[in-house]
């Protein structure tokens, strides 16, 4: 099978009819990050645009839903993050939170009247990114060179471990209360970011979101990238083809944890708190669910899935709360269960939900809603890679 | 540090020890025969705490108890049934994990059953706080906690002798059933090499269930002995007991149902000690630090025979 490099058609998936993606195929390596540039600036002025339109406008303001996809893109970078470890490189991360708690972590201690320091946000931003991949480091070194398996139970023990430690550390973290009044953002021209006016947050995180996204892509197309992917696929193969599987394992981890480390600074600087019960398990949790439904191993396709999922969260269970209640069924028996469609409230069924959709799409649509071929190849049984395979040689 | 004081915290952590360890048991068996980290383990351990809640407040209920029994009689068959609805019942939501989850996946890359037992673990968390709801609920200690024997200063609490007692009875059987029976020779010979085993005529599916079964009902006795021992359950003990539980199963050497039981009461352990010694906030982090050290170090465990796969 002759490999071709990835490029945009090989993201695109089967979403997108064949002569379009004939055409954007054509379009040269060199203008993916153009295309990357263009689509985000795209999605981030029609956004706050949309939601000014029915049904939309009857959930909430403007200024809420801007608010909202603020933060919904500190999980897009963390998925896209969680997405380098267990989509490119294959390694099961249940502790991925961490790595964001560090970085959030970083900023509150670096910027609050805590510490007594402040430092400016956007410096921080590199450092908090550096000093959540020094722990990326710290414990992958030791532990990548075991199986997977092991990785993922070290991962989910080191996510649990870490919150204790900043609960515990109170000298340096303020135990249970957290740190509390952590600086907001300055920008020359634009002033202090505040509560009231999500805007500039909003902005800054589709810009980061922007980079990130250009880097990632282009790393995935690097020697590193297919280093990755070889190790996902057959880690003895890969190393019998001289690559360095402990190292390319380690950057994988190094660039995921900044990436979420990244995430970690906007959050602390947005909320302006951190406090340990924010990056509990169900962090880590909830953004595995967004790299596999959005399709392990595709840039974009998690991106949407963890946009897609926040606002589910967010605004479409709430929202369901009320279709529900407007509804007016009466309640109804259901075997031995009466059910009263009004009286219940979506939100405590959320990580139910989670829960049912990571086993369903395992069993029956492992590639994810917007997945990448490669990745589907490699997922479905041999026969279905074969067909793939001869899919991909033939196009 | 005087003897009495020292006799009662061996107790204790003869008696967590204990819990971890009929946890562990199951972790080292479903990892000995298919080689899968069953996250939703720790979360079977819940549920069968919840289970346990259950069925002594019916009995409680239709009995007439609500707490300690002092009819010795009447204590036994109570206890009696609670383990065996309890082991049942947990026995066969672990069959069903393996059937609906992980047996689809057999041949998947590895990452896929991963990402579904994770999956398993927040639906049976989820369910039981449907059910049973989100906050601790208090389980009726049927044995008397108080009733102890004293011996000098420490007074041994007839419930731990208990717990103890039963977990070593019930290591001993899975021992001799794994050792001594057909279906255990069927047991050892899949977890040995599945496909020679197959074609030697056992029935690999049957065989993997039962791993299943096994492992959950002893899950489910660790959830009894939840409620016995602490008398109150919550929808995430799970997630801290499986964690233990699995370093436990890794420290003992993963694979080896003597290991497993050693590392159970070795992480009981640690666990008493770092609170006896004043870091009982920070016994987590011991216990994770164990493992990642063990891992490092020691990937077979102090048992394991078998090389762990470093590639």
């Amino acid at each position: 099978m002759s490999e071709r490099p990835a490029g945009v058609r090989d993201r695109l998936g089967g979403l997108v009819p064949p002569r379009l993606r004939d055409a954007l195929g054509r379009l040269p390596e060199r203008h993916q990050s153009l295309t990357v540039v263009i689509g985000m600036a795209i999605a981030t002025t029609i956004l706050p645009l949309v939601v000014l339109f029915p049904p939309f406008n009857g959930f909430g303001t403007q200024n809420d839903f801007i608010d909202g996809f603020a933060t919904a893109g500190v999980f897009v970078l963390l998925a896209m993050g969680l997405n380098v470890v267990v989509g490119l490189a294959g390694l099961l991360d249940l502790g991925y939170a961490a790595f964001f708690a560090i970085g959030a972590y970083t900023y509150a201690y670096g910027a609050s009247p805590f510490s007594g320091l402040q430092i400016p946000f956007w410096p921080m931003l590199i450092v908090g990114a550096f000093v959540a991949a020094v722990f990326g480091i710290l414990l992958g070194a030791p532990t990548l060179r075991l199986r997977g398996d092991y990785l993922a139970i070290v991962t989910l023990g080191f996510g649990e471990i870490v919150p204790v430690v900043f609960l515990n550390a109170d000298k340096y973290t303020n135990g249970t209360n957290g740190i509390g009044g952590v600086y907001q953002p300055e920008l020359p021209g634009v002033g202090n970011f505040g509560f009231g006016h999500p805007l500039p947050y909003y902005l800054t995180v589709a810009a980061i979101v922007t980079i990130a996204m250009i880097l990632l892509y282009r790393l995935q197309d690097s020697r590193l990238g297919r280093a990755w992917m070889a190790v996902r696929e057959d880690e003895l193969a890969a190393a019998s083809m001289g690559i360095n599987t402990v190292t390319t394992k380690l950057l994988a981890f190094a660039i995921g944890a900044s990436t979420s480390g990244l995430g970690g600074v906007f959050y602390a600087s947005k909320l302006s708190i951190v406090s340990p019960d924010q990056f509990g398990f169900v962090v880590s949790f909830t953004v595995l669910a967004m790299v596999v439904l959005g399709g392990m191993g595709n840039i974009w396709g998690v991106a949407a899935g963890a946009f897609v999922i926040y606002e589910i969260q967010s605004q479409g269970l709430k929202q369901l709360n009320s279709f529900m209640q407007g509804l007016n069924v009466p309640p109804f028996h259901l075997g031995p269960l009466t059910v009263d469609l009004a009286s219940i409230n979506f939100l405590n069924y959320q990580f139910l939900l989670y829960g049912l959709a990571l086993v369903a799409m395992m069993l029956l649509r492992p590639e994810g809603l917007f997945p990448s071929r490669r990745r589907r190849a490699e997922l479905h049984d041999a026969a279905d890679a074969g067909a793939a395979n001869e899919e991909l040689v033939q196009a | 540090m005087d003897p009495g004081y020292l006799l009662q915290q061996t107790i204790n952590f003869l008696t967590i020890g204990a819990i971890y360890a009929l946890i562990a048991l199951g972790y080292t068996m479903v990892y000995g025969i298919i080689e899968l980290i069953n996250f939703a383990h720790g979360d079977v351990f819940m549920v069968g705490s919840f289970v346990t809640l259950t069925v002594l407040t019916t009995l409680g209920g239709t009995l007439g108890f609500d707490g300690a029994i002092s009819n010795p009689l009447l204590l036994a068959v109570v206890l009696i049934v609670t383990f065996l609805v309890a082991m049942a019942v947990m026995g066969i939501v672990g069959v069903l994990i393996e059937r609906f989850a992980y047996r689809p996946l057999r041949n998947a890359p590895r990452l896929a059953p991963l990402i579904t037992a994770i999956g398993m673990s927040f639906i049976l968390q989820n369910v039981v706080q449907v059910i049973w709801g989100p906050s601790p609920v208090i389980v009726p200690q049927i044995i008397d906690v108080h009733a102890a024997i004293r011996i000098g200063d420490a007074s041994i609490r007839y419930l731990s002798l208990f717990i103890i007692a039963l977990a070593v009875v019930l290591m001993i059987a899975l021992q001799v059933f794994v050792r001594q029976t057909r279906l255990g020779r069927a047991m050892r010979s899949t977890a040995i090499d599945r496909e020679a085993a197959m074609l030697m005529g056992v029935d690999i599916n049957t065989t993997i269930a039962l791993t299943f079964f096994i492992g959950s009902a002893l899950a489910g006795a660790a959830g009894v002995v939840q409620g016995l021992y602490f008398g109150n359950t919550v929808f995430t003990i799970g997630f801290q007991a499986g964690l233990k539980a699995f370093t436990a199963a890794v420290l003992g050497g993963i694979g080896n149902t003597t290991g497993a039981a050693l590392g159970g009461f070795l992480i009981g352990f640690i666990e008493v000690a770092s609170t006896v010694v004043g870091f009982s906030r920070w016994s987590e982090a011991i216990v994770f630090s164990i493992l990642v050290l063990v891992l490092v170090f020691r990937p077979t465990g102090i048992l394991g025979q078998q090389l762990a796969e470093r590639a």
